[in-house]
């Protein structure tokens, strides 16, 4: 009999169970009922899925225990919540989804939610969304708030749950389907610029750490590790965390976003050369 | 997004809390807030349970650790008993150091028992089934983990390092990390015990 002993959390949160059932439920449901020419293909499905599993696992499983106790895994951690899944997920593109439960709202429910929509398009400006996306990952590494995160419950569920809606966020913008000639989506240019800005400050965060003689994040020591790994050595693999698997998505990002603008490059040249206004009913 | 919102609320609150701690000074690190305030119940020395209610109105000094801990833990309770030994007289006896073994399979009330009297009268020896002290721990985001035993049967278990401080009323107020003077903990307990 195998131990699924690992798959139950270690610290019990209804309230990220709950939302991450909402959400399969919710793209579950939207699938089986939207039209067919919308509906995702079983690839994006499985993306779709993967993309939450992954961020659902690090948050609710054994893993979140070892995340607490070993620098390193937390940085793993982080790089799923913040990185890996939320990129799966805008990958994905479950627009189609948002696009089926925007229908089935009623106005009145959208106009209680508009706030959410100014928000948001304010998150959304480039130059804040790239300063977010980095400056939340060198909030939480700033040595005497990370301690105090790793200290307290309510600031350690604050700070990933922070982390994994950035991510959100930010891969969502990188990733967003629809072509900026046709919408207001942000121009390719712009979203290959944000990924470069945003890989350069944490490659030397990373490398900062790697290298650090001392401790930096003592918490880990203070509070016991999860087993008797040498400090140095929970530093270096953390540090090399931050580093080079952010630095290679950042890469990885660029060229997916280069691949479909040079895919549009000729796409529409000729319809906005004859006839500009007409350009917007390419967008179906 | 409004999970957002309420992020970026408790983040404030968390820096405010970061803010007030350092305005005060202390040599160890300033938990209040981001700790629950002391619950447990965990077996004495004499086998009988025990619960905070019976250091009430003290100063309780909480420490994880092992009797057969080679240094860390003979170092750190002696550390403390000589802070404590520095203390003006009427707060010696107001500070308990509440040591909790997290080794119960070799750490038998008796056991305990003359372990935590060679540190002093204030020094309450406690330990619990494993199942009690993973929750004690976790509650104080912490954990502890026994490494693989010798020919002999000896092993070593890893534990924090650091000293929970609680204050009268049992609410979390400092963490004594390793490598503070004697003077400095003593410092800091006398502040804590001043306060009315």
């Amino acid at each position: 009999m195998p131990d699924f002993g690992f798959l139950a959390p270690y610290d019990y949160s209804p309230l990220t169970i709950l939302a991450f059932m909402l959400v399969l439920a919710g793209y579950g449901y939207a699938l089986l009922n939207m039209k067919q020419q919308a509906r995702p293909g079983s690839l994006r499905i499985v993306i779709f899925v993967t993309g939450v599993l992954l961020c659902y696992g690090v948050m609710q499983t054994r893993f979140d225990y070892y995340s607490q106790y070993m620098f390193f895994v937390h940085r793993g951690q982080h790089l799923i919540l913040h990185h890996l899944g939320p990129f799966l997920i805008a990958l994905s593109n479950p627009l189609p989804v948002f696009r089926f439960w925007h229908q089935r709202m009623g106005p009145s429910l959208l106009h209680w939610l508009s706030p959410l929509g100014w928000a948001y398009r304010i998150l959304q400006q480039p130059a804040l969304a790239a300063f977010l996306f980095v400056g939340l990952i060198y909030f939480w590494l700033w040595p005497s708030i990370h301690f105090d995160a790793m200290l307290s419950r309510p600031l350690y569920w604050t700070m990933n749950w922070s982390m994994l809606l950035d991510g959100l966020l930010f891969w969502w913008l990188i990733f967003d389907p629809r072509s900026p000639v046709t919408t207001t989506a942000l121009g390719y240019g712009k979203r290959i610029l944000m990924l470069a800005l945003v890989a350069v400050p944490q490659m030397i965060l990373g490398a900062w750490i790697v290298f650090s003689r001392g401790m930096v994040y003592d918490v880990y020591e203070v509070c016991g590790r999860a087993w008797p790994l040498a400090p140095e050595t929970d530093q270096l693999l953390g540090g090399l965390l931050t580093w080079i698997p952010p630095a290679m998505m950042s890469v990885i990002a660029i060229l997916i976003v280069l691949r479909r603008a040079m895919h549009e490059d000729g796409k529409f040249v000729k319809s906005r050369s004859k006839a500009p206004s007409m350009a917007g009913e390419n967008a179906s | 997004m409004r999970h957002w919102l309420a992020a970026l609320a408790l983040v404030a609150t968390g820096l405010l809390f970061g803010c007030s701690g350092s305005a005060e000074n202390w040599h160890g690190k300033d938990i209040s807030g981001l700790m629950p305030p002391l619950e447990f119940e965990l077996t004495d020395t004499d086998g009988e349970s025990m619960t905070p209610e019976a250091s009430r109105g003290s100063i309780r000094l909480l420490y994880f650790g092992f009797t057969s801990c080679p240094d860390v833990c003979p170092t750190t309770l002696t550390s403390l008993r000589q802070s404590i030994h520095k203390l003006p007289e009427k707060y010696r006896d107001d500070i308990t150091t509440l040591f909790v073994s997290v080794d119960p399979q070799r750490d038998t009330p008796e056991r305990l028992e003359s372990y935590v009297r060679f540190f002093g009268d204030q020094v309450v020896g406690l330990t619990g089934s494993e199942k009690d002290l993973r929750d004690l721990t976790k509650r104080y985001r912490t954990t502890f983990g026994y490494d693989k035993p010798d020919a002999s049967g000896n092993y070593n278990v890893s534990h924090s390092s650091a000293v929970y401080v609680f204050d009268r009323g049992g609410e979390a107020r400092l963490l004594l990390r390793p490598g503070l003077t004697t003077q400095q903990i003593g410092d800091d307990l006398e502040k804590l015990a001043s306060e009315s």
